[in-house]
């Protein structure tokens, strides 16, 4: 449901059902609602079995990458005779995504049971799901119900009595986007500074402290239990558009929408409804310019791009952009775009784990140079200096940090050139002071 | 989180060693327990001590170098003293887009900081601004301690600081 609003018609609750109902917080509650089945059933499958169902099912990453979730786990190695770790991704920062805070303040049992079943898939005997520090109240939920998951014994040293240990526990962050990057968040787990680790070797096999492991997202691991109960077929049978794009997404749409809120569609569903119809469309006598569509590191949409739009990870990617997290910044004819497209270079400045040359400075400096331009400073050639550093800060670093800066920036100047130039030229006039 | 005058006591007393070596059994390492003891310092002082860096290193087998790039890396292990109330303002693109600036204005106005970062002078509040607080469509959203407040506006200020006295 498009918490924090009601279901609205066009959407598929499935991950979002019980959004809204405290009682769902809690074990009884959860079991109440047919939780901890798919765990059940996970429980008397192989590992092997587990994986070729959540291959079957489509489902890709919900964490940005969009990568098969089921190919993810089929990385793992067998019988190693190595501990193998689950990682679950809770470190949401990206700006303009906050879906899995609604998961993990809403649903914590459907992210447990989904981690539990993980474990299952490739036989780790931990997960360790990475919160970070802001998540106040979210984490302090899914704590309190990983308490009650052990008390019930649906997890611990026997899950739900089959003799096969389980263990699921938070690891809290302390404050860093860039932990949100698998090998970071590694890093950020062993007690060592949040800095990317190059890769390869790849996590599946050399990961947390060494070991095979696999970091999976949040939502995408909340919507394997239903994956097991209800089965692959099902689950793959929700698409409105490609076969390549399975089951529901969680949207969280924000910026100038009348009914910002985290919308839970099948995917494929058409980008105008989802902004104009379920997030309301644009306040009194505004009009649509812009789209971010799936967090702040994807290329802007512009509305004529926006309104034949298909979302889901093709239909995007025709568009010109990507689903990513399926973050959905919404920008209106009163948004200044250089104004924005700086503010967005200054998070990435402010996140650079600074240990790639072309990250630390090109991050600093592209986001000074958008504020010369704000100042009334900026030069002619500015633009083509923006670009020129944007081309040197695109896959030649260790993460892709320093590509999401530049993504808004090439395709900011791209499509929206002219706002740029009328700061340059003194057309408009600086709405920024002093350096 | 609020300041604790006392921090020249030990970080690990008793009860927080016990908390710590709680968490021991999750990892196969001791440095993993980093992130976890800066987390308890915080709580007990206020902020991260140089003497809970040194104390920390030992408890966990790290050098004190180890730990000072660690708690230098993530923003919200404090390595001064701060307020009694901490408050941290999500202004990143999708709240600076729906008014964030506003709210920041009137928090320096009504706790009486001189500026972002800077104590009041009454030591009650430290403003700063954060990015993304993930609660993009909750404009604005702020921490004050530990409690996450959602939908904040300028008006709506007063009345939610006088509930952090």
């Amino acid at each position: 449901m498009g918490w924090p609003h009601p279901i609205h018609p066009g959407e598929t609750p499935l991950l979002s059902t019980h959004f809204g109902e405290v009682e769902a917080r809690t074990h009884a509650g959860w079991v109440a609602r047919g939780g901890y089945e798919g765990l059940r059933q996970a429980l008397t499958m192989t590992p092997e079995e587990i994986v070729a169902v959540v291959k079957a099912s489509g489902l890709r990453g919900r964490g940005g990458a969009g990568f098969p979730t089921g190919m993810k786990w089929s990385f793992m190695p067998k019988e190693d005779g190595q501990p193998h770790y689950l990682c679950c991704n809770a470190d949401e920062s990206e700006p303009g995504t906050f879906k899995d805070r609604e998961i993990l303040r809403w649903t914590p049992h459907a992210l447990i049971e989904g981690c539990a079943i993980g474990c299952l898939g490739i036989r780790a005997d931990s997960c360790i799901i990475f919160v970070r520090g802001e998540y106040t109240e979210p984490g302090r939920i899914l704590e309190a119900a990983l308490a009650e998951a052990y008390a019930a014994g649906s997890i611990g040293a026997d899950a739900m009595g089959s003799g096969k240990r389980v263990d699921v526990f938070v690891h809290w962050g302390a404050g860093a986007y860039i932990c949100g990057e698998e090998t970071a968040l590694m890093n950020a787990i062993e007690g060592k500074r949040g800095n990317p680790r190059i890769k390869p070797p790849f996590p599946a096999v050399s990961g947390l402290f060494g070991m095979p492991t696999t970091i999976n997202n949040v939502e995408t691991l909340a919507a394997v239990p239903p994956i097991i109960t209800r089965g692959a077929a099902w689950y793959a049978g929700l698409s409105l558009s490609s076969p390549k794009s399975t089951g529901t997404k969680l949207i969280s749409v924000c910026g100038h929408v009348r009914r910002p809120g985290t919308y839970e569609i099948t995917m494929g569903l058409p980008m105008q409804e989802l902004i104009f119809d379920l997030a309301g469309g644009m306040r009194e006598g505004r009009t649509l310019k812009a789209v971010i569509p799936g967090g702040s590191s994807v290329p802007i949409l512009t509305a004529e791009e926006a309104a034949t739009c298909i979302t889901d990870y093709e239909g995007i990617a025709a568009a010109g952009s990507l689903l990513g997290s399926g973050g959905m910044i919404v920008m209106d004819d009163t948004t200044d775009m250089v104004f924005q497209i700086m503010r967005l270079a200054k998070f990435y400045a402010h996140e650079s784990c600074a240990q790639c040359t072309n990250c630390r400075e090109g991050t600093a400096w592209t986001t000074r140079i958008l504020e010369r331009i704000l100042r009334g400073e900026g030069q002619a050639s500015d633009l083509d200096l923006l670009l020129d550093l944007a081309d040197n800060m695109t896959g030649r670093t260790i993460c892709v940090l320093s590509d999401s800066c530049a993504t808004p920036v090439v395709s900011g100047i791209k499509k929206f050139r002219s706002e740029f130039d009328a700061y340059i030229s003194g057309a408009r006039a600086p709405v920024l002071q002093e350096a | 989180m609020s300041a604790d005058p006392a921090t020249q006591e030990p970080v690990f007393t008793p009860a927080r060693r016990a908390h710590l070596e709680q968490l021991a059994p999750r990892y196969p390492t001791r440095q993993a327990l980093l992130l976890p003891a800066l987390w308890i310092a915080q709580r007990a002082h206020g902020w991260v001590t140089p003497a809970a860096i040194e104390e920390i290193a030992a408890e966990l087998g790290v050098t004190t170098a180890h730990v000072q790039g660690v708690v230098s890396f993530y923003t919200m292990y404090h390595t001064h003293p701060v307020g009694r109330h901490f408050i941290q303002v999500c202004t990143t693109s999708p709240c600076h887009m729906c008014g964030a600036t506003k709210v920041v204005e009137a928090l320096l106005e009504h706790t009486g900081c001189i500026d972002l970062g800077a104590p009041s002078p009454d030591g009650r509040f430290t403003v700063i601004e954060v990015e993304c607080l993930g609660a993009c469509g909750f404009v604005t959203p702020m921490l004050i301690d530990d409690d996450f407040i959602e939908s904040v506006t300028p008006d709506g200020v007063p009345e939610l600081l006088a509930r952090y006295p």
